[in-house]
């Protein structure tokens, strides 16, 4: 549609009237922007949300990220790992030093074998990564009828259809299938999942687990937060990436003003 | 043509630096105090020097950047199939403001391609590559293809599915060549599949080719320094409208340098979704094709050429004959006329090759699926005659208008 009109205003009759700079750039910037082909989906598309962090401008809602951090360690993290993330990471949440130790404390991570052979484990520490709960991809597509639950590190960057299709597919369970779909045993039904099937067991229900803050934990509410966490965890830089980019284009535009007087003035007696 | 007269502007003779102290101790010893004064002081610059006439020092300030960040990027760098992923998202959260370096490095490369393509094109429109700058032209278009080979060489770096499914993609174009393709191919790779010694190679060659670039910027400075600059009416210029490159273009060097540090820190720091590709944050998976594997958008032309010619050797032909072309432009455009700014059809004529590149890059964008097919081969056509045909064309009418 939008590439088809940029194809229609590039016929060679108009070609003589862009001798400009200024409107070959344009021409540059939208070969830059314009979309992707069109892509087939095979999910429901999702509703659109919005979320504080969208826009050059957004940020974090660091209450929703802590309650999302309550949700993956109680829900996701029993099958998806995070092996970007080291139980450290988690201070950016605004954790103290002691309960970032807390947290790894209570998970342990594999530590070679005995001299018998049998596997060790130690309690983690903060450089620890957040693994995995499965020893491999095999164990962990075995024990998930087939499929590997995906490490959630960059999630919500490479999940296509983004934040809003991981807000509706974790709400989307539930529904009928359409007629003619055979949901096979062991799989569910949720529109927002390729081909409308997942082996992911509904993970949210009312009240699954409490808030420290207090927030009714619904399912909607949980889905939320655990959305922004991912976020979060995929981009944790956000807030301060825009503030010093803010910053920036502040100082520069400041510095910009300067130049071009130092510059008009230097070029004032040049006839 | 004035063969004879080959430095147009002449720079002032320099004095050694007079007087006492270090700095004059020094200069009487090594002159490069006054070889400073000299080129980079008091040279005469025409004084109707446009916009496009900034990036070349953009270019070098971008390419500082690079080598600043681009070295505290490589301490923290693992070159191996397991590590590189990881060694990347450990700079991305582990290492402080390492996540700063990477945006500013990734988005310098990007806006390295833009700026050169920009300069590039000032190049060909004001005819800054005929006598006696051939030798400025060639050494920039060195440039152009080491700067892309380095760019290449990084993308594969972070082992993402990109990188990975990338190098497949160019390996076997290079595979396609007839005859020596394999062995070039097993070259470039080092073993038959993509690892180790591949990510060690292109590393090595990444931080090579880097420092080589600067070595060759040296000398497409110190060639630009020999007839000086060219101008916007393609003429030369008299010394009553040159004026000192100090303090008239470091101001203006200056004012140009700030306004594309703002679009900068808006990409790397704002809106760095415009240039990233998310499908590279997922770990390469040799055994996994993406649905829809695609360079950076600085390769896009190429990639649509490589892919609306039909044959795969045919597209690498084209793809690299539109790069090879440029090299032979001074020789192709024998007319003595330099701006298109005096050359009503030229400038047209260069009007659509701006609009066919584009458009390359769109078919790029689209695989050359259906009608991209058409509009790839009709931009690619016209590409390429453009050069062979409508510039001696257009460069013998000129000439015969001057003879008569
Ligand atoms: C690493 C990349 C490059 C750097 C750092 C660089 C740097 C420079 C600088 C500092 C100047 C003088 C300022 C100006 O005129 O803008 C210049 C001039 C020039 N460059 Fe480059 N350049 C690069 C690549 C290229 C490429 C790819 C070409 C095209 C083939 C090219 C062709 C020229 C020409 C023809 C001039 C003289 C223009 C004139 O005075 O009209 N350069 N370059």
């Amino acid at each position: 549609m939008d590439e088809q009109g940029q194809q229609r205003c590039d016929t060679p009759g108009r070609h003589a009237a862009r001798r400009h700079g200024a409107l070959l750039s344009g021409l540059v910037v939208l070969g830059l922007v314009s979309g992707g082909g069109a892509m087939a989906r095979d999910y429901r598309e999702p509703p659109r949300q919005t979320w504080s962090f969208q826009g050059p401008l957004g940020h974090f809602d660091m209450g929703a990220v802590q309650r999302g951090y309550t949700v993956y360690a109680q829900v996701c993290s029993a099958c998806h790992g995070m092996k970007s993330v080291t139980y450290g990471d988690l201070a950016g949440l605004g954790l103290k030093e002691s309960d970032v130790d807390a947290i790894a404390h209570a998970h342990h991570v594999p530590a070679g074998v005995d001299a018998g052979g049998h596997a060790l484990s130690r309690p983690a520490s903060a450089d620890d990564h957040l693994l995995s709960p499965y020893p491999d991809a095999r164990t962990a597509a075995a024990a998930n009828h087939g499929v590997m639950p995906p490490d959630q590190s960059r999630l919500a960057v490479v999940h296509p259809g983004g934040v809003d299709r991981i807000y509706a597919f974790l709400t989307g369970y539930g529904q009928p299938a359409p007629p003619g779909m055979v949901v096979p045993q062991g799989m569910f039904h949720n529109p927002y999942a390729a081909q409308g099937l997942t082996a992911m067991p509904p993970p949210l229900h009312e009240g699954g687990v409490t808030y420290p803050d207090g927030t009714p934990a619904t399912v909607a509410q949980q889905a939320r937060d655990v959305t922004t966490f991912l976020a979060w965890v995929a981009t944790p830089h956000l807030t301060e990436r825009h503030r010093l980019g803010v910053g920036a284009v502040v100082f520069l535009v400041f510095v910009l003003i300067l130049s071009i007087c130092l510059k008009r003035r230097t070029w004032s007696n040049v006839p | 043509m004035n063969g004879s007269g080959l430095p147009e502007n002449i720079p002032p003779h320099a004095e050694p630096a007079s007087g006492g102290g270090v700095l004059s101790w020094i200069d009487r010893r090594l002159p490069v105090i006054s070889a400073f004064r000299k080129e980079y002081v008091d040279f005469p610059m025409p004084r109707n020097l446009n916009a496009l006439w900034n990036f070349g020092a953009i270019l070098c300030a971008v390419l500082v950047l690079m080598l600043a960040t681009g070295i505290f990027l490589a301490m923290n760098y693992t070159p191996t199939a397991a590590g590189a992923f990881m060694s990347i998202e450990m700079i991305e959260r582990q290492l402080p403001g390492g996540w700063a370096l990477r945006a500013m490095h990734v988005t310098g490369a990007s806006l390295f391609m833009a700026a050169l393509y920009i300069h590039l094109f000032r190049g060909l429109y004001y005819g800054s590559y005929k006598q006696p700058r051939e030798i400025l032209w060639l050494s920039g278009l060195g440039l152009l293809v080491m700067v892309m080979v380095t760019a290449f060489a990084g993308y594969v770096l972070p082992w993402g599915q990109m990188s990975y499914w990338g190098a497949d993609v160019a390996g076997k174009a290079v595979g396609a060549v007839p005859v020596i393709g394999p062995t070039l191919e097993h070259i470039m790779e080092g073993s038959d599949q993509l690892g180790d010694i591949f990510i060690h190679r292109f590393f090595v060659l990444h931080f090579v080719m880097a420092f080589a670039i600067v070595a060759i910027v040296g000398l497409h400075v110190a060639a630009l320094h020999v007839p000086g600059p060219n101008n916007p009416t393609g003429k030369p210029v008299n010394a009553r409208d040159t004026v000192p490159f100090h303090p008239y273009y470091t101001t203006k060097d200056l004012t140009g340098l700030v306004v594309f540090a703002l679009v900068f820190v808006a990409l790397a720091f704002l809106w760095p979704d415009l240039l990233s590709e998310p499908e590279n944050y997922r770990p390469a998976n040799p055994l996994h094709t993406p649905a829809d594997i695609e360079p950076e958008w600085y390769f896009l032309p190429f990639y649509g050429m490589l892919q609306s010619v039909p044959s795969k050797f045919g597209g690498l032909l084209a793809a690299g004959g539109s790069i090879a072309i440029l090299f032979a432009v001074p020789w192709l455009d024998r007319s003595s006329i330099r701006s298109a700014r005096s050359r009503p059809l030229c400038r047209a004529g260069m009007a659509g090759l701006v609009a066919a590149f584009v458009l390359m890059g769109l078919v790029g964008r689209h695989h050359a699926e259906g009608g991209w097919m058409i509009v790839g081969r009709i931009a690619t056509l016209y590409y390429f005659s453009y050069f062979l045909v409508l510039l001696p064309l257009c460069a013998r009418r000129e000439m015969r208008g001057t003879a008569g």
